[in-house]
Formats: structure tokens, C-alpha cells, sequence
């Protein structure tokens, strides 16, 4: 996060993280598609030949918020292969929250479990506790065979501490849903620790909405982040505790 | 502090958070968008050529400012009204003044302004926004609105000295356009140099999160090192311990164990009182197997003292003819009560080498002792030498004769008929204490130490050992190689 108080500009970082070909640019370019030119700029990516990023992808998307505060929104995509560990380590540095996309596939169970893994030990390197930054999980690819069942989703998400969304990215389905998702859970939190809805007087709790307007979402962008199995993004309570 | 160069030594290395925030700020800038400049992300050159292509298409000046007011790249004409103007005195002012306030002209929060110039000339002021910032600006002008059909009257009021006459004839030569079409050049314009701007951008990104990558790549590189390097040296350390206790305790060993020898010596000897058969037997024994203990701790001490390179040759000429046959008479007895055949092949002629003939001899020794040890009744044993020669001709086949059968190494063959060695254990077998089959140690006997001397022993003759199958089809063959210089 930087904070520039003089032009009241706040700018957050959001990395989508996840193992090779698990679709983390596959989000990035359906997000581009599926909001409005007037909020967002170009995508830019950094791509070998053979559709593996290179070292990251980058999606700025920019909002005039009420009270004068202006956000800028930086996503990026980390290169997923094992080998470019020390690329992904330092696009993560500064991140103020991470999607974890991982691969629904049976098959790949163990790249996601090892993706996870890089994820928390780059963030130790980095000085951040996974614990404490906002993180939400999508598993993507729902429409391939094979894949772990939406029970066993389900189940699991209940007993984690994180939202958890389903997406076939290259549909663009589940893809709004985790970056407001993710959107939401950042703001509680930097909010949280940085009193901006007082700074700037913005509404917190219409705020992500008020975005989600601006980029050109269509449907209600709270039923769009409620899709989430596990823990409500609002309040990081796990739904089966709420009353 | 300077920025460390990647070749800084290790103990140097600034630890990773360090390192971190340093690329932090570089990237969080590039990324984040700050301190985005546009004299960064473009190429003045190619900026040139766009405004001279812009100019030739719409036949309007272009500049182009950065944020802080320096230009950047332009492509204008001299305009004739203007030169004219630029004669008078006051006309002069006038246009100074003119071209100051549009230089400085900020294009305001929509981007877009226009000035008037008093000639009734417009300049064009436009922002180059690049993901929500200004980088700079673009002027387009002079040029004349369609609107302006006469001389207006500011010109002709701004100096004395104009003569409308004049004014008349060169203000038309100034290029017309309409307000609308400035504006769909300006657009398009902004359009290029965004695309240009992006390129730039994503090239600058690239290229620094590249170095960015190399450079944490090289640091973890370096911890890794470091742990690497402090593990040998504990390794060397433990090493060198190792051959020190080696040392030490094959002394201490040593010491009693002559005494032991000695006295068992005297007792069959009778000096302490004549013995009956049965404790002479017994004496016997305890000075047999002293003997062999005293021959396990001699082998260990030369490993340490070969280990820790204190082992010193009394180097001379060796005839290695003579080292042969006196091994092979040494081990005749042994060979004849196990049924062995032991024999020595030589070559008619033998030079001498340079080395340690005790040394030697204990080489070959081991060698034949193996041999014999491991090769069952009615199997052969034999020492076999042989000289290389030199297979090279001189460069101009001047002289050939004499090159072709000059010897350049000496071999000695030792072959057996024994149990054999297999090919997957026979680069393991010069290591100190290993054993192809470790029960073969009590059937056999033997430290294991036997072959790691060799080889030590050898090299420090400059020579090689190696191992194969025998070609008879059953045993092995060891050849120890002395090149002669």
C-alpha cells in the first residue's frame, strides 16, 4: 500500500499467486474483459512463447472514491513454474492481499499444496505473516474432469480460516466474485488498521460496492463476493458461525 | 552507501531484508507508478520522428514537453508572419511573451486548453496522461482558425511599425485549421504516444524486474555458497582430526605392542627359563598375532601419514625388474602351501623409474598378497610388466624412428584367477577401509586399508592404478601405470 495524503491517492497491491498454468493470467485477462475501459488501463503482460509468464502480468485499475479519495488498484500475476521463485518473491513484496488460484484438477492436488507452500515462505522472506494478510483461495478450472468434487470444496473451505471461490477464469466465471472478494477483505483490513473511512470520510461499508459500480459491474457486487463457501470476506467470520 | 555490485565479496552480502527494500522501492516505483517519467519510458529519437511525421501529415508544429517543462522533441517551421513580427520591436516582445505563456501553459485537469496568440494564430495545449498521470504535454500550433478571415486588429495594434499591407500577405501562409480537426489530431496524437508510453513502460519493467530477478537470484546463490563453504571446512577440519587421531593412536599402539613382541621373543628363545612344547606353542602364537597387529598398525599409520600428505619418499632410481622378483620370492612360500602358481613376466629391457623402492616394493606386495589371497587352489597368480611406447610421430615424420619406439610409461600387470571383483564395486575399492563384501573380511582377513595405500603410494610416484576383469574370464587384473619422463 502507498498512501500520497497530500494528493489523497492510495494505491494497493493485489497478487493473484498459484502453481504454473493454474490460470492466474487467465483472471487478469477476464477481468479486463468483463470491466469497463473507464476505470481500468491496459493489461500488461509479460509472456514467453509458450503462454507461461515471464514475470508478472499487470492490470492497473483506477477509482475516484467519495470524499476525494482516489484508488489505485495494481493486480498482478506471479510466473508459476518452481524455478522462478526469486520473481515471484519479489512481485509479492509490498502486496497488501493475495488470491491463491489453484488448479481444481485431481492431478494437481500436490503442485497446489507446493504452490502454497512458496507462497508462505516468500511472504516470510518478504517480512509478512500469511496469517494476517487478506487472502482468498479460487479453484479455477471447475469445468474439466477429474477435479476435486464441490463437496470436498465445501467441507474443507468450512474448516479454513479463508474465503473460498469456484471459476472457470477463461469463462470468466467466479473471477468478479474473487477479486471483490479479495477487494473487500483488503479494505476491512487496511481500513482496520489505517482509519481511512475516517481519513477520507468514505462509507466502508458501501465502498467496494461503489467500486464494483465505477468498474462497470452489473449485478449486485454483494451477492457477487457472498459467493463464497467459508469464511464471509466482510467480516473473516466463518459462515457457520454466523447467526 | 554504494549500491553493492554483484561481485562483492560473500562476507559483504547484505542480508536479505536489505537487499529486499532496496529492490522494493526500485520496482514499488516502476510498478506502482510512481516516479513514472516520461524521458524514461520513450526514446527522444524516435519522439522526433513521430512529430515530424505528425508535421508532414498535418503541416502543424508539434512540441513535446516533459512534466518539468524541458523539451523533449518538436518539429516546427518558421512561420513567415512570425519572422516579420520578430523584426519590430515591440512585435518582437509581444511573440516572446506569447511563446513563454504557452510553454508554460498547463493543459488543466481535462487535459485540453488552447491559447490565442494576438496574430489570431491558436496553439494547442494537450496532456500525456499515462495511467492516471501527467508526464508532460504537447503544443500543437500556431495555426490559424478557419474562423480568421482577416487580419485581426491585436496584430496590427501591436507594433507601430506593422504594415497591414504586409501583415495581409504573410498571415494566410500560416496553416489553417478547423478547431474540431485540431482536436481529432490531438486525440490521435495522445493515442500514439500512449501506445508508445506503454511499450516503453512494459520494456523499462521487464528489463529492471530482470535485473531485479538476476540479482536476488545471484544472493541466494551467495547464502547458499557461504553454507556450502562453512561445511567444508567443518569437513576439512573433521578430516584433518581424523588422520590426527589416526596418527596418534596407531603410536600409542605401537609402543606396547613392540614390548609385547619383544618379550614374547625372549620367552621362546628360552632366556627366561626353557619352555615345554605346549607354551612354546602358545608364545608362538601371541608373537604371530602380535606380528600381524603390528602389520594392521603400521598400515594405518602410513594411511594417516598419507592422508595428511606428512608420508616423505626416499626418492632414487628404482628398477622395478628387481622390486618384482623380490616380491614374488616373498610370497613364493605362501603360494606354494596354498597351491598357487605365482609367476613374474618381464621384458627384456626395463628402465629405471624415480621413486621409493621400499615403497614400491610394499605397493606390489599388497598387490600380490591380494591376489594370492583371494585365488583358490590350482588358480595362477602373475606379475606381468610391460613398457608403453610412444605412438606419436614427431610433427614432420623428421626422425620417426627414433620416436616410435621410445617407452613412455611402464606397466605392471597383476593377474589372478581369484573370486573377482564386480563392476559396480570397482571404483568404491581404493577407499580407505572398504571391502567388497564385508563377511569377506573374516573369511579373508585384512583392514581394507590395503588398496587405499596403494593408490596413495602410486600417485605419489606420479603414476595410476586401475582395476579390470581378468581376459582370462575369471579374476581380476590391477594395472599400476609409472609414466617415464
Amino acid at each position: 500500500m502507498q498512501l500520497d495524503f497530500v494528493a489523497r491517492e492510495l494505491t494497493i497491491k493485489l497478487v493473484y499467486y498459484g502453481p504454473a498454468l493454474s490460470g492466474k493470467t487467465s483472471n487478469l485477462q477476464a477481468l479486463h474483459r468483463l470491466t469497463s475501459d473507464a476505470s481500468r488501463g491496459r493489461l500488461m503482460t509479460l509472456e514467453t512463447r509458450d503462454d507461461r509468464t515471464l514475470f508478472f502480468d499487470l492490470l492497473p485499475l483506477a477509482f475516484k472514491a467519495e470524499g476525494d479519495l482516489s484508488l489505485r488498484i495494481k493486480l498482478f500475476t506471479v510466473p508459476g513454474q518452481v524455478i522462478h521463485s526469486s520473481t515471484r518473491r519479489l512481485v509479492l513484496q509490498g502486496a497488501d492481499g493475495v488470491a491463491f488460484i489453484a488448479d481444481s484438477q485431481l492431478s494437481e492436488t500436490e503442485n497446489n499444496r507446493v504452490a502454497f507452500l512458496d507462497l508462505r515462505q516468500n511472504l516470510k522472506d518478504n517480512g509478512l505473516d500469511l496469517k494476517k494478510l487478506p487472502l482468498v483461495i479460487q479453484f479455477n478450472k471447475r469445468d474439466l474432469q477429474a477435479i476435486r468434487p464441490d463437496e470436498e470444496i465445501g467441507d474443507l473451505a468450512r474448516h479454513g480460516r479463508e474465503p473460498v471461490y469456484k471459476a472457470i477464469a477463461t469463462r470468466g466465471e467466479g473471477v468478479l466474485e474473487t477479486f471483490l472478494g479479495l477487494l473487500a477483505l483488503t479494505w476491512t483490513r487496511l481500513d482496520a488498521e489505517h482509519d481511512f473511512s475516517n481519513k477520507f470520510r468514505v462509507r466502508s461499508d458501501t465502498f467496494v460496492a461503489a467500486l464494483a459500480k465505477q468498474l462497470g459491474v452489473t449485478g449486485d457486487p454483494q451477492r457477487l463476493i457472498d459467493a463464497a463457501v467459508g469464511v464471509d470476506p466482510r467480516s473473516s467470520v466463518r459462515k457457520e458461525q454466523v447467526p | 552507501m554504494s549500491t553493492p555490485s554483484p561481485f562483492d565479496e560473500p562476507e559483504t552480502i547484505p542480508n536479505a531484508r536489505s537487499i529486499a527494500k532496496r529492490e522494493e522501492s526500485a520496482l514499488d516505483a516502476l510498478t506502482l507508478g510512481h516516479g513514472l517519467r516520461l524521458e524514461d519510458l520513450v526514446d527522444r529519437e524516435a519522439l522526433s520522428e513521430v512529430c515530424k511525421s505528425f508535421f508532414m501529415l498535418f503541416g502543424i508544429p508539434v512540441r513535446i514537453y516533459a512534466q518539468d517543462g524541458q523539451m523533449l522533441a518538436d518539429a516546427v517551421q518558421d512561420q513567415a508572419i512570425c519572422s516579420y513580427l520578430q523584426g519590430l520591436r515591440d512585435g518582437r516582445a509581444a511573440c516572446g511573451a506569447t511563446v513563454a505563456a504557452v510553454k508554460g501553459g498547463d493543459p488543466g485537469p481535462t487535459g485540453d486548453a488552447t491559447h490565442p496568440c494576438f496574430t489570431g494564430a491558436m496553439y494547442r495545449i494537450v496532456g500525456l496522461d499515462y495511467d492516471g498521470r501527467r508526464l508532460g504535454r504537447v503544443i500543437l500550433g500556431p495555426y490559424l482558425p478557419l474562423e480568421v478571415k482577416e487580419v485581426p486588429r491585436s496584430l496590427l495594434k501591436i507594433d507601430s511599425g506593422v504594415d497591414p499591407d504586409k501583415a495581409k500577405e504573410l498571415l494566410p501562409k500560416m496553416p489553417r485549421a478547423r478547431a474540431d480537426t485540431v482536436t481529432r489530431i490531438a486525440k490521435h496524437l495522445q493515442a500514439v504516444l500512449d501506445l508508445i508510453l506503454f511499450s516503453g513502460h512494459r520494456a523499462l519493467l521487464t528489463s529492471q524486474m530482470h535485473l531485479a530477478s538476476v540479482r536476488e537470484s545471484y544472493r541466494e546463490l551467495q547464502e547458499r555458497n557461504l553454507k556450502l563453504t562453512e561445511s567444508y571446512e567443518k569437513l576439512k577440519e573433521l578430516d584433518r582430526l581424523k588422520s590426527n587421531f589416526l596418527a596418534t593412536v596407531s603410536h600409542e599402539l605401537r609402543t606396547p605392542l613392540t614390548s609385547i613382541l619383544g618379550y614374547s621373543e625372549m620367552l621362546s628363545e628360552g632366556i627366561a627359563g626353557s619352555l615345554n612344547p605346549e607354551q612354546l606353542e602358545f608364545v608362538g602364537t601371541i608373537r604371530e598375532k602380535g606380528e600381524q597387529l603390528l602389520a594392521l598398525i603400521k598400515s594405518l599409520l602410513d594411511q594417516s601419514k598419507l592422508e595428511s600428505g606428512t608420508l616423505s619418499l626416499a626418492m632414487g632410481d628404482v628398477a622395478l625388474a628387481d622390486v618384482l622378483r623380490d616380491v614374488a620370492s616373498t610370497l613364493l612360500p605362501a603360494a606354494k602351501r596354498k597351491g598357487v602358481e605365482l609367476s613374474v613376466k618381464l621384458p627384456p629391457y626395463l628402465p629405471n623409474i624415480r621413486g621409493d623402492a621400499e615403497r614400491l616394493r610394499q605397493v606390489f606386495l599388497n598387490l600380490a598378497e591380494n591376489a594370492l589371497k583371494f585365488t583358490e587352489t590350482s588358480g595362477s597368480v602373475k606379475l606381468i610388466a610391460t613398457t608403453e611406447t610412444s605412438t606419436e610421430p614427431p610433427e614432420d615424420d623428421v626422425g620417426f624412428v627414433l620416436f616410435a619406439s621410445r617407452p613412455t610409461a611402464i606397466l605392471v600387470r597383476v593377474e589372478d584367477t581369484g573370486i573377482g571383483i564386480p563392476p559396480s564395486e570397482r571404483g568404491k575399492i581404493f577407499d580407505a577401509f572398504y571391502q567388497v563384501d564385508g563377511s569377506s573380511t573374516r573369511e579373508h582377513g585384512g583392514t581394507g586399508l590395503g588398496l587405499s595405500i596403494v593408490k596413495r603410494i602410486v600417485e605419489m610416484h606420479g603414476g595410476s592404478v586401475t582395476v579390470d576383469a581378468n581376459a582370462a574370464g575369471r579374476g581380476t587384473v590391477f594395472t599400476v601405470r609409472f609414466p617415464l619422463n
